[in-house]
């Protein structure tokens, strides 16, 4: 018996080559694990005394969170991958202050609350300053919503998200109408440093509950109390791997997206499981997206232009990304147990190299951005557009990617800089991984007349399901 | 029990030079760390070499044993990395 199991394992061993491939991939190809998420949820942190909550929702996060960072470092050094971010999302923060919160200021205070907690624990985001809105707003929803602009102003951490509409209820128009002033305003108010409190925002068609990448994590209202959530990246690796596939033809060009896509996601899967038991807390799920970073050789615009495309945004840039997206689900749906989130190629234009030079080059516009964002996860995302851009078309753009997300059954979201000061030829500098962007033109036409109805556009017919 | 044995992947890679196995040989020796399989090429001028020990009889912190490799490996002049197999395993095996 014993020699059977000592040939087993002989035959299964790693191999020299297995493990340079590995090491290649982290070395060279910038493999990493984009982030652990701890999701935390904080309903029995709800009192109807302002004061108490924020006692509450600060001994919960300091508590829960405590060893996550050096969790993260531990697992990085016996893995020898890189873990780049390590966060929190919380129960959307509406429903937490809803009792105890008066006015948007009140609302304020827990902003602050989280961020101190996110300082105190070291993670570099927390997520869940978010209000969940797709049908209707309470009146704290509401309050929360008009809050957004001076919470983002007078944190650091704080991560915002409010969901706009989904397959099932339908698109809230007030809200879609409200958050082109709220973004305005978040621009507004951070004017002096390019608008940034804006990439801190986001809003969505059908929010995920288990989302571990930001600005749009939060902590679901289905989840459990406490639950770790891990979302892996590599867009180097599939591109390295496409390089040795060149001029192949799609069937052999979607095998190997496939397969990189499962070694990607099994090392995700290894984290997030090695996480959940030094941290004693449940595994949830990996995300499976390509995230880019504006490091060379970390971009989702650079597999496409490697598919075939002289740059993303030429013809055939949509088709080519859903076969991509398609196929990194295909690869990853096997390699883990529990797959959610945004699961998908992410096309952020100001985190992505390749995008970058995609725009400046004048080969990606606006409107094909939408278009790619009908087959990919997420949607027009860190997105710099010129300051003037009225509030009314900001929230026609916002509607238009509510409506793709609605009508496809799929999430999609919104994070768009309106850059005060500056328009097009000018650029906004985000810093350190969320790079910089060039100011894109938006169309020029009105939609005032059609975002200012007020109400909500009815859920589609395929909807119904029962 | 070899199934329930924790083994590590060492990697050495770098230019060749007299006396790398012997430097990390000595290393590994002196902090109880088991050697079960070494495999090593040189191509084009370049050291690589792949060691599956055993660490469960060290007394040391496995983040303590991959700052000291890589710092040995950076008086050599190779790059020693030192990770849990798991990685690789999850990575190429279904």
């Amino acid at each position: 018996m014993e020699t059977i199991k000592r040939k087993a394992w002989f035959i299964t061993m790693i191999n020299l080559y297995e493990v340079a491939e590995t090491n290649e991939m982290i070395a060279k190809e910038n493999l990493d694990v984009r982030t652990i998420t701890l999701g935390i949820s904080l309903l029995d942190c709800i009192d109807s005394d302002l004061q108490k909550v924020n006692e509450n929702v600060y001994r919960k996060i300091t508590t829960v969170a405590k060893d996550l960072v050096q969790t993260g470092q531990e697992i990085e050094k016996e893995f020898g991958i890189p873990i780049v971010n390590k966060r929190i999302s919380v129960t959307p923060m509406a429903l937490i202050g809803g009792a105890a919160c008066k006015s948007p200021d009140d609302f304020v205070t827990l902003a602050q609350t989280m961020d101190r907690a996110a300082k105190a624990v070291g993670v570099n985001l927390i997520g869940g300053y978010s209000a969940l809105v797709s049908k209707g707003m309470t009146q704290a929803d509401e309050m929360l919503i008009r809050s957004i602009p001076k919470a983002l102003h007078t944190t650091e951490r704080v991560c915002s998200s409010v969901n706009l509409g989904s397959t099932k209820t339908g698109i809230n128009m007030d809200a879609v109408r409200l958050m082109g002033d709220i973004i305005k305003e978040t621009a507004l108010i951070s004017q002096d440093n390019d608008s940034m409190d804006c990439m801190k925002l986001v809003v969505f068609c059908n929010a995920p509950d288990d989302n571990p990448f930001m600005a749009g994590a939060f902590h679901g209202v289905t989840e459990a109390d406490a639950v770790i959530n891990v979302g892996v990246s590599g867009p180097g690796v599939v591109k390295t791997a496409l390089e040795k596939v060149r001029g192949e033809n799609f069937e052999v060009l979607c095998e190997t997206i496939k397969k990189t896509a499962f070694k990607v996601t099994r090392v995700g899967q290894l984290v997030a499981q090695e996480a959940s038991k030094m941290l004693g807390i449940p595994f949830g799920i990996v995300d499976l997206s390509l995230a880019p970073t504006p490091a060379i050789g970390d971009s989702v615009a650079d597999i496409l232009c490697e598919i075939g495309l002289e740059y993303a945004g030429a013809p055939g840039t949509t088709a080519a990304l859903a076969l991509l997206n398609d196929q990194v689900k295909k690869g990853g749906v096997m390699a883990s147990s529990y797959v959610g989130g945004l699961s998908g190629a992410f096309i952020p234009v100001s985190e992505d190299q390749g995008m970058i030079d995609a725009v400046t080059a004048g080969a990606l516009t606006l409107e094909k951005l939408e278009a790619m964002t009908c087959v990919c996860s997420v949607g027009l995302d860190m997105i710099a557009i010129p300051g003037d851009t009225p509030n009314t078309t900001i929230a026609g753009i916002i509607a238009d990617e509510m409506a793709i997300g609605m009508v496809n059954q799929k999430t999609t979201a919104v994070r768009i800089i309106p850059a005060i000061g500056k328009t097009l030829g000018d650029k906004v500098e985000f810093g350190g991984l969320f790079g910089y962007a060039p100011i894109m033109p938006v169309n020029k036409f009105s939609c005032e007349a059609f975002v200012n109805r007020g109400g909500r556009i009815p859920a589609p017919i395929h909807s119904f399901k029962n | 029990m070899v199934n329930t044995m924790k083994k590590t992947i060492i990697t050495v890679v770098g230019k060749d030079a007299v006396g790398i196995i012997a430097k990390v040989c000595t290393y590994l020796a002196d902090n109880q760390i088991n050697i079960l399989d070494i495999s090593q090429t040189i191509v084009q001028g370049f050291f690589n070499m792949m060691m599956i020990v055993d660490t469960n009889q060290t007394g040391k912190d496995f983040g303590v044993i991959v700052d000291e490799l890589a710092k040995l490996g950076e008086d050599i002049g190779v790059a020693i990395r030192c990770q849990k197999e798991e990685i690789f395993d999850s990575m190429h095996r279904i």
